[in-house]
């Protein structure tokens, strides 16, 4: 009865630690949101911590009143879900062929893939390479240099051989080739997987940064990070806002706070329905050959 | 007679496996283009690099380390050797046990729901990337207006400028490490727990064992592998350097203990065209990277774990 009575009371701490650092995490986020939707007059006074004071949409208005972010959010949105779509398929051809153990050249094709884990040619031979291939400038070095992870290749692949190769088997005496035997057994089992590494693919592209900072000088390609990275550290004030005498320091604390919340809502929209599948996928990234 | 059915073999081999050699055809093609063509551009590291020549037509430097040695007595390059090496171990010290204590943590929580809350709650930052945290850091942590140090100053303290001095700096980039990431590597010591035989625990509860003790008999040594593994490879990876997180963060009043390999690299390399200089700067970092893994690998695979080749 007694231990009963202690064992309650451990349960009670233990929750009261873990809510503390839900506090650590959220916390956070919750103070930038309540500043983004307060006034300006409120936040020079420093009246804001985790309500937003004096309500108002001001921030959000004068965000999207500059053209050039807009069109940077749009512009990301629709990189994200082509380099997304792309690099789900590079990641199905890379690690489905590599389950055949009968595969001949299986061994040195893994190895190839594997290497590049380890050793890579470094920032400058690289910079160099997108000269020589004339991607600099050119949207499409934002999608075809990283469109294949071999990290998450090694995820599916660890997945797809948890497949009984009977399933594979029986299709093949059916006279399925191996390329219908992924459409009609392989893919439809790898749901969870795929939804993991589509989102592991959708936040490296949403939060991708330096590739577009070195290849891309030319404004008009540059990703939501690249210019969120100008706003909060005042390279580009909002253009509009400045116009309409919306320049007080305060004030353009209100903007980057808007514009924090412009680049991490959509993560924060699609994580509640991913985060039951993640946990599964990093699992199995453990398990490498 | 026996070369005819050794060719048909083959032929009918390939019959049943071209699509699969079809479908590599493309990664191949990924990997030769973009992580080993640009192997070739190493030479530049011994080369006196012309922009107009190319790679190939560049003159060989003399003497052919010269970009090796003009590096290592650069005083830039061994402030951000040094900074890669001081934030990285920081980073381990605290980095390292943290996520092991918050799974015990976690482990424990009795509230089922509550559980898969905290976890949906404490992975969440993983998924923002170093702007954004940055962006944040930078309005929490203001000098006048930050929230942290309006509640110093209503406290009756000093107010802090935790990104634009030295020792400062280097706590707050660990600090927002550990919240970055804290939540996100409990995931493979949760795994590793579920893992251990639940009749162990039953085992010490049969000879009354408290809460703790449990933890410390049975569920740390149910995951010491994993640690002991993961411990080697954190240590392998000692001079790899990210970019993003110290670039987002970095000042030109901390730079002295901010700037790491890597930005180093991106400053002198692509903004001021040094470029042999720099790809022999990382060179460098990537075969001591190298070596270390290896090094760590073998070593993992001593402690009787897979290691991670």
């Amino acid at each position: 009865m007694v231990k009963s009575k202690k064992r309650k009371a451990g349960d009670l701490i233990i929750a009261a630690v873990c809510f503390l650092f839900i506090l650590i995490c959220l916390l956070p986020l919750v103070h930038i949101l309540a500043r983004s939707l307060s006034s300006a007059q409120a936040m020079i006074n420093n009246r804001v911590s985790f309500w937003p004071v004096e309500f108002t949409w001001e921030s959000y208005y004068y965000v999207l009143k500059d053209k050039a972010f807009v069109r940077s959010l749009g512009w990301t949105a629709i990189l994200t879900l082509i380099c997304t779509a792309v690099s789900l398929v590079m990641t199905i051809l890379c690690s489905y062929p590599l389950i055949y153990d009968s595969l001949k050249g299986r061994k040195f094709l893994n190895g190839m893939m594997l290497l590049t884990m380890y050793f890579s040619a470094g920032t400058i031979p690289n910079y160099l390479l997108m000269k020589q291939l004339h991607l600099i400038d050119n949207p499409l070095v934002l999608i075809l240099p990283n469109c294949l992870s071999i990290f998450n290749m090694i995820i599916l692949r660890s997945f797809l051989y948890g497949i009984p190769d009977s399933l594979r088997e029986s299709a093949q005496l059916d006279g399925g080739g191996p390329f219908a035997i992924l459409i009609r057994i392989y893919l439809p089992l790898s749901k969870p997987v795929l939804a993991t590494l589509a989102l592991f693919y959708a936040v490296g592209r949403w939060n991708g940064f330096s590739d577009a900072l070195m290849y891309v000088p030319n404004p008009k390609y540059a990703p939501i990070q690249l210019k969120l990275y100008q706003v909060i550290n005042n390279l580009s004030a909002i253009e509009v806002a400045q116009q309409e005498g919306f320049s007080a320091p305060s004030a353009s604390e209100g903007l980057k706070a808007a514009s924090v919340m412009f680049a991490t809502v959509p993560i924060l929209l699609v994580y509640p329905y991913l985060q039951r599948y993640f946990i599964s996928g990093v699992t199995l990234g453990a398990v490498k050959e | 007679m026996k070369q005819k059915s050794v060719t048909r073999k083959t032929i009918l081999y390939f019959k049943k496996t071209w699509t699969l050699y079809l479908m590599m055809a493309l990664p191949v093609a990924f990997a030769v283009i973009f992580r080993y063509l640009p192997m070739t551009n190493i030479a530049m590291a011994f080369k006196e690099y012309n922009m107009f020549k190319g790679v190939w037509d560049s003159p060989w430097s003399t003497p052919i380390f010269k970009w090796f040695i003009t590096a290592f007595s650069t005083r830039d390059f061994w402030l951000a050797l040094r900074n890669t090496l001081t934030l990285n171990l920081l980073d381990l010290f605290f980095g390292f046990p943290l996520p092991i204590m918050l799974a015990l943590l976690l482990n424990e929580l009795a509230f089922r729901r509550y559980k898969r809350f905290t976890q949906a709650v404490v992975y969440l930052p993983h998924f923002l990337s170093w702007i954004i945290i940055s962006g944040i850091a930078m309005q929490l942590l203001a000098p006048r207006t930050g929230i942290v140090n309006v509640g110093l100053s209503h406290l009756g303290f000093q107010t802090v400028n935790f990104l634009t001095e030295n020792g400062l700096y280097i706590g707050t980039y660990i600090a927002l490490g550990l919240w970055k990431e804290m939540g996100w590597n409990t995931i493979i010591y949760l795994a590793a727990i579920t893992g251990i035989n639940p009749e162990l625990y039953e085992a010490a509860e049969v000879d009354g064992a408290s809460r703790l003790r449990k933890i410390w008999h049975v569920t740390l040594p149910g995951i010491r592998s994993t640690i002991i593994v993961l411990l080697v490879m954190n240590l392998g990876r000692i001079l790899g350097s990210e970019f993003d997180r110290p670039y987002a963060m970095y000042n030109s009043l901390v730079m002295n203990v901010a700037d790491v390999l890597s930005t180093y690299v991106y400053r002198v390399g692509v903004r001021g065209f040094q470029f042999s200089l720099t790809a022999a700067v990382g060179l460098f970092q990537s075969l001591v990277c190298v070596v270390f893994l290896l090094t760590a690998n073998a070593i993992a695979k001593k402690f009787g774990e897979r290691g991670i080749m």
